[in-house]
């Protein structure tokens, strides 16, 4: 496989295009216009030109908290294979790694709404947090089926090789493994079921609540963190579903383009056809997972 | 090709058995049981694709319009005379249950590859799924309380079991499996019965209700 850079750039700029992707399904299915897909473009502009505001009772990690999520994600996609080239980073072992970006991702943002002192960001915290606690076990199953099929203990192996081998050898397990990662993938990117983007009400918010008090840049770098959190998962998913070896760079991108488009428009109908689920319901959801995660690993036995 | 769609049935069979653990709306889990029935029903078409046999035919249609419709049909009539839809209160909880069936699977996995089976067999997915299936049917009867609830998980016990027989189904005799399918029928017909019966006594199906004797 070969690495390219030129693909990390071209996907850390195209990033925005698929939550606009998403919105504009929903407003389709709805039956209404919708704002249009680079909608997210003139709001991070916007964003950037505009001051913070930050709150007295606030410390340095409120600051640091949007800073250091949006680098821990971009530090993620280095690791991530795009559109059939290897990683521009790989070594055995980064699988943990990747993780492990994403949650300090989380830790950060978690530590900036708990810094603010405010009960409903306490409570959004706490929330995203125990949903963590489930989606994190469900990927390591994951990994851990993927691992044992490719027998490569890194990301881009992993996943360049699964859909070859794990298709091969077992169906079943690559049909439970892609499952079972899109519900995780749901989760990590904090869309309905698990939470809803559009909320604005505390008391159901999840993502959204602990974000609240950030303003200007610092919230267009949590805007444009989420877009690229989404395109690295949408992006890792999409190399399980297909080999991604076509021969021409050029088939290989637009193949890849076309396939995450779809992604985002599955995952648009899926909000589009189903409300959020109750809070008590979200973690068995998350178990479902990773009981068809435990279902794939068993199957390759 | 062949092997690898009876491969995705059969996790369509198990997945049905998860969904029935953990979700409470009786009417969602005895469509997944329906299904489930159904996706079984195509496996001897699948299985035995070299030689279609009028036997074969007779044992896919026979499955299907049993499993399918014809059960699902009259727990569905029954269901609808209920007050409550959902099942409530189970002894074990159903994110717990949850987590029991995927160990179930596990265990399933273990036992297939332990089981002096015939050569054919061996490493296809269809005895673990049968056996998970039993198990998690086995669940299903002790931990629930709705009376509904146990019929679904009696309906999963014998698609397991039929899911077993269907390993050997070549050499079975058509009698035999007729036999057993009316046997289920006539079992889930006296069940569903019965449950109006306590519904009408009780104005529950609750089965807890159903401890202390009366003169």
């Amino acid at each position: 496989m070969r690495t390219s850079w030129v693909n990390l750039l071209a996907a850390a700029v195209a990033a925005p295009m698929l939550p606009g992707l998403i919105a504009k399904t929903k407003a389709a299915v709805a039956g209404r216009q919708g704002p249009p897909v680079l909608q997210l473009y003139y709001d991070l502009i916007k964003l950037l030109r505009k001051g913070a505001v930050y709150s007295r009772t606030t410390t340095v990690f409120f600051s640091a908290g949007p800073v250091v999520s949006m680098a821990a994600i971009l530090a993620a996609a280095l690791f991530v294979p795009l559109a059939g080239t290897a990683s521009v980073l790989s070594f055995d072992g980064d699988i943990i790694l990747f993780a492990y970006l994403f949650g300090l991702a989380r830790f950060f943002t978690v530590t900036a709404a708990l810094d603010t002192g405010s009960s409903f960001e306490g409570m959004g915290a706490a929330r995203e947090a125990t949903f963590a606690l489930f989606a994190e076990l469900a990927l390591f199953v994951n990994l851990v089926g993927l691992a044992k099929a490719t027998g490569t203990f890194s990301l881009s192996g992993l996943s360049g090789r699964a859909a070859e081998s794990l298709g091969l050898a077992s169906p079943g397990a690559l049909v439970l493994t892609c499952l079972s990662f899109f519900v995780v993938a749901l989760a990590e990117n904090c869309r309905v079921p698990v939470d809803d983007p559009n909320t604005h009400l505390e008391l159901t918010m999840v993502h959204e609540v602990m974000v609240l008090d950030h303003s200007g840049p610092d919230l267009a770098f949590i805007l444009y963190g989420a877009a690229l959190k989404l395109t690295l998962t949408l992006s890792i998913l999409a190399h399980l579903l297909f080999p991604m070896d076509l021969g021409s760079p050029v088939k290989e991108s637009a193949f890849f383009l076309s396939v995450l488009a779809a992604l985002s428009i599955a995952v648009g109908l899926v909000e589009s056809s189903m409300a959020r689920l109750r809070l008590l319901r979200v973690p068995r959801l998350l178990m479902a997972a990773c009981v068809l995660a435990v279902f794939a690993v068993a199957l390759q036995w | 090709m062949v092997g690898r769609l009876v491969e995705l049935v059969l996790v369509a069979v198990v997945l049905a058995d998860l969904f029935v653990l953990a979700s409470p709306p009786l009417a969602a889990c005895i469509r997944a049981v329906a299904l489930q029935g159904m996706a079984l029903g195509l496996i001897p078409l699948l299985l035995h694709r070299d030689g279609w046999s009028a036997h074969t035919f007779l044992i896919a249609f026979g499955m299907i319009a049993l499993k399918g419709f014809l059960i699902p049909g009259m727990l569905f009539k029954a269901l609808r005379e209920a007050p409550l839809h959902r099942e409530e209160e189970p002894l074990v909880g159903f994110s717990l249950s949850l987590i029991l069936g995927g160990g179930l699977i596990a265990l399933a996995v273990a036992l297939a590859g332990k089981l002096p089976l015939p050569v054919g067999v061996k490493g296809s997915l269809l005895v673990p799924a049968a056996l998970a299936t039993v198990m998690m049917g086995c669940l299903v009867i002790v931990t629930r309380v709705k009376a509904m609830s146990q019929v679904l998980g009696f309906l999963m016990l014998e698609n397991g079991i039929l899911a077993f027989g269907l390993t050997l189904s070549r050499e079975l005799p058509v009698l035999v499996e007729t036999g057993v399918l009316m046997d289920v029928f006539v079992g889930v017909f006296i069940m569903a019965v019965v449950i109006r019966h306590i519904q009408l006594e009780f104005g529950s199906m609750n089965t807890r209700k159903l401890t202390a004797l009366k003169e």
